[in-house]
């Protein structure tokens, strides 16, 4: 297990918000391109 | 002016052009992402593994390994932003405006990530989460002025008038860029002042230096490639919005609806 010190605690929340964050961002963008390709779907369109 | 028709278009041109932009970027975002992963495991393993504690921050440095590039990213997406406002005021470009909508939502969240992380690392190294320093509190307008855009987009329901406002806006708010690289020179700040990008050459030793700047290109090409993958988003966002509207003038016109249902549809507001 990595010793971080005495301020692991710190370090550790610092890594978890940024992971918090990044998720949030990709998942936001994963969910609103699906959301857009169902809508050209319905048009009759199909794009990647 | 026949000259000017027979040119061929330039390699910037073709680029952005939206169609071919969508088949380029289609086939570059899957290897961008491998690459952006393979490049922050890397650089995770370097951050954690091999780079020694500082000799006054001792663990807690490990936290300028995310906060860096954060710090980086919230201003290059910035940057990014004001070309763009520049290429939708001067050349109305198409994908100036798709480029700079996909670009806050990222450069936002990048800001925030600086802000919470450095307020964590403030706390056992400066003994207090924050301080009105010019530098931490130049991130913090970064970050409003970027609610601000975002909030500007929701707000007018026409993309063309949304996008020139929102230009101007940016242009405006870009005066921050520099009061942000040099607010740890201007004024007397608690903030540490440049160690990276700095005359006489970095003061960071090797061994810590080149894991950040990894972790720093890591970021960048993460960010680029999730900004070119929401510029995708975003050009099939307003395809859908044209096609909404041309049903809604046929629908107008007395003619059948063609697309069964709009229930679960993208609202038009939020589609603008």
């Amino acid at each position: 297990m990595l010793d971080l010190g005495p301020h692991g605690g710190f370090i550790a929340a610092a890594y978890a918000f940024t992971a918090l964050i990044m998720v949030g961002l990709v998942a936001n963008a994963i969910r609103d391109r699906a959301a857009q390709r169902r809508a050209l779907h319905r048009f009759g369109e199909d794009r990647r | 002016m026949s000259e000017t028709a027979t040119m061929t278009p330039s390699l910037w041109t073709r680029l952005s052009n939206p169609g071919h932009f969508m088949r380029w970027s289609g086939k570059a975002v899957p290897w961008l992402t491998a690459l952006s992963v393979a490049a922050l495991a890397v650089g995770l393993y370097l951050t954690f593994f091999i780079v020694p504690p500082d000799y006054q921050q001792g663990e807690t440095v490990r936290i300028m390994y995310i906060h860096v590039p954060a710090a980086w990213l919230g201003v290059f997406f910035y940057g990014a932003m004001s070309l763009s406002a520049i290429g939708t005021l001067v050349w109305r470009h198409p994908l100036a405006d798709v480029s700079q909508r996909a670009a806050a939502p990222i450069g936002a969240a990048f800001t925030l990530v600086c802000l919470v992380t450095g307020s964590l690392w403030g706390k056992p190294m400066w003994g207090t989460y924050w301080v009105w320093d010019a530098r931490l509190t130049s991130m913090l307008v970064l970050f409003l002025i970027y609610c601000g855009l975002i909030a500007l987009w929701r707000t007018i329901e026409d993309p063309n008038r949304a996008a020139r406002a929102v230009a101007i806006l940016t242009l405006v708010g870009a005066v921050n860029l520099p009061i942000i690289k040099f607010s740890v020179n201007w004024w007397s700040t608690l903030h540490q002042p440049a160690s990276i990008l700095r005359m006489g050459g970095s003061t960071i030793d090797p061994s810590m230096l080149y894991p950040l700047l990894l972790m720093i290109g890591a970021a960048t090409l993460g960010g680029s490639t999730l900004h070119l993958y929401a510029m995708r988003t975003e050009i099939m966002r307003r395809r859908v919005r044209t096609l909404t509207i041309r049903e809604a003038e046929r629908l107008d016109a007395g003619a059948v609806r063609v697309v069964p249902s709009a229930a679960g549809a993208t609202p038009l507001p939020q589609a603008l």
